[in-house]
């Protein structure tokens, strides 16, 4: 780290403040599955924020994001409200997707936040599709897809890679390579684990980033964006991450090491990032403590905004089966 | 739900008498429907374990074939006793059921302790054949008044049709109106054949005649759903069934001084009625006459599956009932007069079982005690014969070129002329009366 | 009107309704295996290509995952795209796209995303095409809350089915029986949009009602056709919509003849036949003056051998055998 520039200094403590928000909301998300205010299946993204909160910056307000099941992060860095998401989980109207989605399936037609898809794989032809929209109307837009190093294995991602370099889509691919797919290691499921190598054999840009340090992945996705965007193709990047929590909520742990999660854990991107701004003098403990102070703020405001909300009416439970508005 | 009468369609069932777990002998009285007639008894056909009870009581319409309460089988409760055992626990003594402590962290529900699954034998089959209607000719049907059991079917396997209901109903002229399904205090019944109220004392075995209900609105609702339903059916009868008329007046001096010498030698309580006198000899002289005994069925005469005297009882509140006296043939008149003192104080409790009100194979009526002489009464479809007596009163009589005075009674015959004629009601009647005139025989 | 009657086949009129729909919104785009350079596998879309162009006609590669999705994709996207899926057998491949995306996302995401897509896909057997190729599983995806399904069974519906369709905010599936390709006809020039949310009455008459769509409607017409000539007048209804069902329709059909025959190629074990059935005894039981009746396919993956498959399809014959077993003796 050079030294900084104000603006660099302001830049950073962005991220920081994006991680860390991200961070402290699922912690708080452990506490409310634990007191049973979340049900259903909850797939934490603890350990792999920098990959969510450094792809983002490469996006435009009209660009897309389809997502998978563990997607809280993506969601809130993309801008939808915590509150929204909070909402969401508790089940109630007021949720992203009026508490019919939950944790897996946040939605968002604002931030053109297409799910949310709890199909390993499944995202990936609709991300093809809207960029195959964009590229039909001539639109230069990125629609970024992320998935894991579990999709590689699915029938989908290979379809959608070659159909979207065959036609030249403008998706950009975001692999978050945590290295397991729900319990199985990447070694026991890849011929070959390289991911980006493989996805290159699709004609297309690909290549490795370190998921755990913010700033590279930001800046891979800036260039990846822009190849997207500029050259109507797609992209793909492999973003080398670790989760630091069970797949899901709780599972038993047995197929990894807890030598190999302390190793992962020394990777951590949020103090990574903390003390390496702090060594740099541009990070005091009162600037730490208003970022930790402003996260809990909000989450506190989501959780209360989650509390106060309401049921559906169950006579509303057919509604949406078919779009009820006509076509524009 | 039992079918307790051709004409019934629904019943309400009033209450359970049986809890599952208990066990149930053939004969055992299960519950008691209202028919809308009558409160009648249900037994039950089989030995076995009460399992399931699946219409709660109370229950108002309930479709004649409804599945009311599942029996299981004895020798199967015995084979698994883990299932039931044979003598129903007190409820103080019922193991509770062990539950798993609910998981907290998945929050998954804990599943149920695996339980036996017990062999359920399927309910006991109706008894009665069951007639193939279409769902809509049965619609029908009830709209229109129409009895099924005198349509022919010309649908698969002999099904009814619609269409066959409309030409029947056709053929019959105007609808008759339909009975509805009432629930209400049981209504007392006054038997014209029973024997006189009690007077001073009450004779020791006969339960006391309730008094008369109150006029509630209820009650009032469910003698116009009586009243409609005896409409139905003899609007049928009479639109449907080519009656014939006999009459005879019988001599009853004989029968009557062997009825006060019988008497002589009983108590109050076992004294005999004229009344089982009458039966005795209409039930002998039925056995001999089959034509009289049976019903008409699809256009065909079908025998009687032995003599079963319905006799009929008006109703304290208004209205009639017809329950059967089973194998009257073989009853001797003390078993007759036993059998009708029991049958009045069941009905007049409401309490009749469900094969007395299903299967009279021919009806009795005597309205002797109203003081009338002559009745000419309606058959009770798809019965093919009705036997009705008047008062039994000293009248004029001539014999041996004499004009004297002893008691008589006109009997009379009303008869189906699809399954008998003149000739054989006569004989019928005849048989009556040479019974009578042979008191000692009876 | 004084329309001039045009004399065309099945197979034209859907290219008609194609090449119509493309004519009138830039944002419609026909994608699919062949339907381009080979014109279509069952030459529906002969022609386009030279009309419309690559980026309007596109040809993909053998992955039904990836474009159904990609489809349902651009329909979010604010594309209205046609998608034909060239066999019904094949759209399994794209299951998961049609279930949990197409049928799924409206609901799922609390109604803030329309997907006005259309898949089309040949269905059903009769040309030997054995049992990779000739399976009806519209009863299966008639399954699905979300998903209209169609089955244009006549001329007039191949023509008009597909405005609606593409108008429609939510994703429609047509099945077209390839049996009726060649199906020949006239058709009043300028024939256009039908609806698609009634069945249809093809035949009136008193004593049954046989009830079919798609390839079976003409088996079951014919059967009609041989029952009048023995004095019973059939009312063939045609259900068109697949899902959501015409109940009404259906009700009222079995409540003037008293009686129903179902008539589905699918096979009978959990059929779209089934449901009907099912509907008939929950809103018309006591309209019934027989048991309702099913002619569906064999129970067997269809066979290659002709007398085979015919074997193991619904026939008219057999139609006829079950209206005469359920009027009994006095009709």
């Amino acid at each position: 780290m050079s030294a900084a520039a104000p603006l660099e200094r302001e830049h950073d403590m962005h991220l920081l403040a994006q991680m860390l928000r991200v961070r402290r909301f699922e912690e708080k998300c452990v506490e409310l599955y634990s007191a049973a205010k979340i049900r259903g299946f909850m797939h934490l993204y603890i350990g792999e924020e920098a990959v969510a909160v450094g792809a983002m910056e490469a996006l435009e307000p009209q660009d897309a994001v389809v997502a998978t099941y563990r997607e809280h992060g993506h969601a809130l860095v993309r801008g939808v409200s915590a509150g929204a998401i909070m909402a969401e989980m508790f089940g109630k109207l007021e949720g992203c997707s009026r508490g019919r989605g939950g944790s897996m399936h946040l939605f968002d037609a604002a931030t053109r936040f297409y799910g949310g898809n709890a199909i390993v794989g499944g995202g990936l032809p609709l991300a093809a599709g809207l960029a195959l929209a964009d590229k039909l109307q001539g639109r230069a837009r990125v629609t970024a897809c992320f998935f894991g190093d579990g999709a590689v294995a699915e029938g989908e991602f290979h379809e959608s890679m070659n159909l979207s370099a065959l036609w030249q889509l403008p998706v950009l691919f975001l692999c978050e390579n945590n290295m397991y797919a729900m319990g199985t290691a990447l070694e026991r499921e890849e011929s070959e684990t390289d991911l980006a190598l493989k996805a290159s054999s699709y004609e297309m840009s690909a290549w490795s980033v370190d998921g755990m340090d913010v700033r590279a992945v930001e800046e891979a996705a800036r260039r990846a964006a822009a190849e997207v965007r500029d050259g109507s193709r797609p992209c793909f990047l492999e973003l080398r991450t670790y989760r630091f929590r069970a797949h899901s909520m709780y599972d038993p742990d047995v197929y990894r090491s807890k030598e190999e999660i302390e190793r992962w854990r020394a990777h951590d991107p949020i103090p990574a990032l903390t003390a390496e701004l702090r060594d740099a003098g541009l990070l005091g403990d009162a600037d730490l403590q208003e970022l930790e102070r402003a996260a809990a703020e909000e989450i506190e405001a989501a959780i209360a905004f989650a509390e106060a909300g309401t049921l559906e009416p169950v006579e509303d439970l057919e509604r949406f089966v078919y779009a009820e508005e006509p076509l524009a | 739900m039992p079918s307790l009468g051709a004409d019934m369609e629904f019943g309400t069932l009033l209450e359970w008498r049986v809890e599952p777990g208990d066990v149930v002998k053939r004969g055992d009285i299960v519950a008691v429907v209202d028919t809308s007639k009558a409160e009648i008894e249900v037994e039950v056909f089989e030995d076995g374990v009460i399992e399931e009870l699946l219409v709660p009581a109370g229950t108002a319409r309930v479709p004649v074939g409804t599945v009311l309460a599942t029996l299981r089988g004895a020798a199967t409760a015995a084979g698994a006793p883990a299932a039931a055992p044979p003598v129903p626990p007190s409820p103080a003594v019922q193991p509770t059921p062990v539950v798993s402590p609910p998981a907290v962290a998945a929050g998954v529900p804990s599943s149920p302790a695996a339980q036996p699954t017990p062999v359920v034998s399927p309910p006991a089959a109706p008894s009665e054949h069951r007639l193939h209607v279409s769902p809509v000719a049965r619609r029908v049907a009830e709209q229109l008044g129409v009895d099924l059991a005198t349509v022919a079917g010309s649908g698969p396997d002999g099904a009814i049709t619609k269409a066959d209901v409309e030409r029947a109903a056709a053929a019959g002229g105007p609808p008759a109106p339909v009975p509805e399904t009432a629930s209400g205090q049981p209504t007392a019944a006054e038997p014209t054949m029973a024997p006189p109220p009690p007077t001073g004392h009450a004779a020791p075995g006969t339960p006391p005649a309730p008094a008369p209900p109150a006029p509630t609105a209820e009650a009032a609702e469910r003698q116009a759903a009586m009243r409609q339903a005896i409409g139905a059916l003899m609007a049928r009868s009479k639109r449907e069934i080519p009656h014939y008329y006999l009459q005879t007046q019988i001599d009853m001096s004989r029968a009557m001084a062997w009825l006060a010498e019988a008497n002589v030698k009983r108590s109050v309580s076992e004294r005999l009625l004229s009344s089982a006198l009458l039966l005795r000899a209409v039930a002998r002289a039925v056995a001999q006459t089959p034509a009289m005994n049976g019903f008409w069925v699809d256009g065909a005469f079908r025998a009687g599956d032995g003599v079963h005297l319905g006799v009929a009882v008006s109703l304290r509140g208004g209205g009639l009932i017809a329950p059967a006296i089973h194998d009257a043939d073989g009853k001797s008149v003390d078993e007759l007069m036993a059998a009708l003192r029991d049958l009045v104080a069941r009905a007049r409790s409401g309490r009749l079982r469900g094969s007395e009100m299903s299967d009279p194979t021919i009806t009795v009526t005597n309205l002797g005690e109203q003081g009338v002489d002559l009745v000419h009464g309606v058959i009770y479809a798809p019965q093919v014969a009705l036997v009705g007596f008047g008062g039994i009163r000293e009248r004029p009589w001539a014999a041996d070129g004499m004009v004297g005075s002893r008691p008589s009674v006109y009997a009379t015959l009303a008869a189906d002329h699809r399954a008998s004629d003149g000739h054989a009601g006569s004989r019928f009647l005849a048989l009556i009366e040479r019974q009578l005139q042979r008191p000692e025989e009876l | 009107m004084s329309a001039q009657a045009v004399k065309l086949t099945y197979r034209e009129a859907m290219r008609q309704a194609i090449r119509e729909a493309l004519l009138a919104d830039a944002r419609v785009f026909l994608m699919g295996e062949d339907v381009g350079a080979y014109g279509g596998c069952f030459g529906v879309s002969k022609g386009l290509l030279e009309e419309f162009g690559p980026q309007r006609i596109r040809d993909t590669p053998l992955s039904e995952s990836a474009f159904v999705g990609a489809g349902i994709g651009a329909a979010m996207g604010g594309m209205r795209p046609i998608v034909e899926v060239m066999t019904v057998n094949f759209c399994l491949l794209a299951l998961d796209q049609i279930m949990n995306n197409a049928a799924t996302i409206s609901h799922m995401s609390g109604g803030q995303f329309q997907i006005p897509l259309v898949i089309r896909m040949t269905t059903g057997a009769g040309r030997q095409v054995a049992a990779q190729h000739s399976h009806s599983l519209e009863g299966w995806l008639a399954h699905i809350p979300g998903l209209k399904l169609l089955a244009p069974a006549t001329l007039e519906d191949a023509r008009g089915m597909l405005a609606p369709a593409l108008a429609d905010p939510s994703p429609v599936l047509i099945f077209e029986h390839g049996s009726l390709y060649n199906a020949e006809g006239e058709l009043p020039d300028g024939a256009g949009a039908v609806d698609i949310e009634r069945a249809a009455i093809r035949r009136a008459g008193g004593d049954v009602s046989l009830i079919a769509y798609g390839g079976t409607l003409p088996t079951a017409l014919k059967a009609a056709d041989e029952l009048a000539s023995a004095g019973v007048q059939a009312e063939v209804l045609d259900l068109r919509v697949l899902r959501p069902l015409d109940e009404r329709a259906i009700v009222e059909s079995v409540s003037r003849t008293r009686r129903a025959v179902i008539v589905d190629e699918g096979w009978r074990s959990g059929s779209l036949a089934a449901e009907v059935s099912a509907r008939i005894m929950e809103q018309a039981f006591y309209e019934l003056d027989a048991p309702v009746e099913r002619v569906c396919s064999a129970e067997v993956p269809m066979p290659y051998a002709q007398h085979l498959e015919q074997a193991a399809l619904p026939q008219a014959q057999t139609i006829v055998t079950a209206v005469q077993r359920m009027q009994g003796a006095g009709g």
